[in-house]
């Protein structure tokens, strides 16, 4: 079983969601990242998705985008990030990671050598954003043949057939975007959300988790009460970046244990 | 050479490895939508119809083709004949694909059109379809193509448009494409994207090729009427691509005409500054296409030079990186200084002010006919009029506009 597999059977059988954080690679600074990924583990984090940085995040908001160049000014590459993830799996063996970015860095890297280097390095999964489906199903072999799994987006404007393709292609989960629009949008319509998850499972059996635009602990909690897992990032990137150097680590740190709390329907103890 | 390469891309948008849909989930619907659409409209007489007459009386089709003979003799070798693209209204080839995806967004209901633009050529033909079709329009161009290229950034807004300005990454053609797709993933469902080039997630580089061929189409009437024959050579810029497989497209049949397109090497492509991104790239995948791109070690996109804003992308459409690798086109660079002079001789020898982006054809072309014998032909896209590019050319001979 996939550590994915493995964290989400865990879930279930305590009846809890997976609470997903974000953060890009190398942002604020490539040492920070260590220390980071650590931190939102103790903070409830049950899976992580880091970025890696690209130049032209086409998908993504002005936020994550920043982020990007953050990490970009240090030139933390693809093969960097492997090795923050190696360095990361010393101490924890159990947190699946996820990759999440764009196909060049990818393509650049060699599509042989990365999931070779993706497996070695202890990585989990991989989220392309440009990889749909129909360009991504020798890519989605090899991260089979490797023990990886190919995470897919699905979107609200996503048709039945799409759902079926996602569903026979991916593992691990279902990434489902909740609005038609970039990263870290203000759009949200909780509603449409709340509605669609439900109708998503009569084609889609694997867990699905929601992101982009959620924004706080009181609709990550309305999302988690129909998703398997709900996905910080924006927001999450916005307070690192608000925070001095050496306190972003415990504030993102603080604003994950609120959306732990909340998704897990317990009061904050911190207040 | 295979016989099929002229009926590209396949079903899914694919020139043997190149093209393709490489975007997020949100716009793939989308995409299938203005596929079905295009289809459509293709097999429609209806919509052919109008294309075609409003190419004729709105444009200003078939534009004519110029035997440069005081510039041809000077080069002392082959003849060079014109294709004169400048001519159009709005003063370049990029009119012709912005009415036929107007008309197609009209088809579809669509009522709001957004573009991206770099030199202004494509925003401005955009603003001036959606002001002639009724529509809103919003143009992104990046913060630093709007302080070169001020003059167009005022007729796009004189057109009613809004011309919003891109401060992410380089501020050039690229970051303006991010922001348009951003855009138009957001708005998805009553906007239509008017991408200017042959680049970008399948149909656009099939769809703007079908529409940019009238070009070339119009070139194989006219050139055996003018010159006895269909040329030895034709020659086109490669920034994008678009006017290049406008008039590559009709050619890709005729075996012995030698098809060459000449891409930017601004400051030399050993200075690292240039846009030759067949000749210095290598394939990956941008902007929802699998094609030749300028990029490090990473995989990271680099910033790109020209001296025209038109041809500054790292990017190339995907059907060029498969002519290159087919053979069937050839690509050469040549410098934002002989462009340069290029631009300078055909203003004097001919009377015609060319645009610094299709000065790049007109240098290849230069530096090629007098290797040729004096019967040989060759036929150069000029793709656009030097107008806009005033106050750059100006400003680098060391003149001022106003002494």
């Amino acid at each position: 079983m996939s550590r994915i597999a493995k964290r989400f059977a865990e879930l279930a059988d305590s009846g809890r969601k997976a609470l997903i954080p974000f953060i890009t690679a190398g942002d604020p600074t490539p040492m920070a990242t260590l220390p980071l990924l650590h931190a939102l583990v103790a903070a409830g984090a049950d899976i992580i998705e880091l970025g890696v940085p690209f130049s032209d995040p086409m998908a993504d908001g002005p936020t994550i985008q920043r982020a990007s160049e953050r990490a970009l000014s240090y030139g933390v590459s693809l093969r960097q990030v492997l090795a923050m993830v190696h360095e990361f799996r010393q101490k924890d063996t159990n947190t699946p990671l996820v990759l999440m970015g764009y196909a060049n860095p990818i393509e650049s890297y060699g599509w042989q050598a990365f999931v070779q280097d993706a497996q070695r390095a202890g990585v989990d999964g991989v989220l392309t954003v440009d990889y749909p489906p129909e360009e991504a199903t020798d890519f989605a072999a090899l991260l089979y043949a490797h023990g990886l799994d190919p995470i897919f987006l699905l979107a609200p404007t996503s048709t039945p057939e799409r759902c079926a393709l996602v569903a026979r292609l991916g593992r691990g989960y279902v990434y489902y975007v909740s609005l038609t629009g970039v990263t870290g949008s203000t759009a949200l319509h909780l509603e449409e959300v709340l509605k669609r998850i439900p109708s998503l499972r009569a084609h889609v059996s694997m867990p699905i988790c929601v992101g982009f635009g959620v924004r706080d602990a009181a609709s990550a909690a309305r999302i988690a009460s129909v998703a398997d897992g709900v996905v910080i990032g924006s927001r999450l990137i916005e307070i690192i970046e608000e925070s001095p150097i050496a306190e972003a680590s415990l504030r993102a740190s603080a604003f994950l244990r609120s959306l732990r709390a909340a998704i897990d329907g317990v009061s904050d103890p911190g207040g | 050479m295979n016989k099929h390469v002229e009926t590209l891309p396949d079903a899914r948008g694919h020139f043997g490895r190149y093209g393709g849909v490489f975007v997020a989930e949100t716009l793939i619907p989308a995409l299938q939508e203005l596929t079905a659409a295009y289809q459509e409209a293709k097999q429609d007489p209806a919509f052919q119809a109008e294309f075609t007459a409003e190419l004729a009386h709105y444009v200003g089709r078939p534009s004519p083709i110029y035997f440069a003979r005081r510039f041809s003799e000077a080069l002392g070798g082959a003849r060079i004949y014109l294709k004169r693209e400048d001519l159009n209204h709005t003063g370049a080839h990029k009119i012709n694909n912005c009415i036929g995806q107007a008309l197609l967004a009209k088809r579809m209901g669509k009522r709001r059109v957004i573009a991206e633009t770099g030199a202004g050529q494509h925003g401005v033909a955009t603003a001036t379809v959606a002001a002639r079709y009724g529509m809103e329009c919003v143009v992104y161009m990046g913060a630093e193509d709007i302080r070169r290229q001020a003059a167009n950034v005022y007729r796009m807004k004189l057109l009613g448009a809004a011309v919003v300005p891109v401060e992410s990454g380089s501020k050039t053609l690229k970051d303006a494409l991010n922001e348009a797709l951003r855009d138009w993933v957001t708005n998805v469902s009553q906007t239509f994207y008017i991408i200017g080039t042959v680049a970008g997630p399948h149909p656009y580089p099939m769809m703007v090729r079908d529409f940019q061929s009238v070009i070339g189409k119009e070139c194989r009437e006219q050139m055996p009427r003018l010159a006895g024959r269909q040329p030895d050579v034709v020659i086109a810029c490669v920034g994008g691509g678009s006017n290049a497989m406008g008039i590559f497209y009709e050619y890709l049949r005729d075996r012995d005409v030698r098809l060459v397109g000449v891409e930017a090497a601004g400051e030399g492509l050993a200075s690292g500054k240039h846009a030759a991104s067949l000749t210095m790239g290598r394939p990956g995948v941008l902007h929802g296409n699998r094609t030749y791109l300028l990029q490090d070690e990473n995989g990271q996109i680099l910033a790109t030079h020209s001296i025209s804003a038109g041809l500054d992308y790292p990017g190339v459409g995907p059907e060029h990186a498969w002519l290159k690798e087919t053979g069937r086109a050839e690509y050469v660079t040549v410098t934002d200084a002989e462009a340069l002079a290029a631009f300078h001789d055909l203003t004097r020898y001919e009377g015609i002010i060319p645009a610094l982006e299709s000065s790049h054809a007109i240098a290849y072309a230069k530096r090629l006919a007098p290797t040729l014998p004096k019967e040989s032909i060759i036929l150069v896209n000029l793709s656009g009029r030097g107008d806009k590019d005033m106050h750059t050319v100006a400003e680098r001979s060391g003149m001022s506009m106003s002494s």
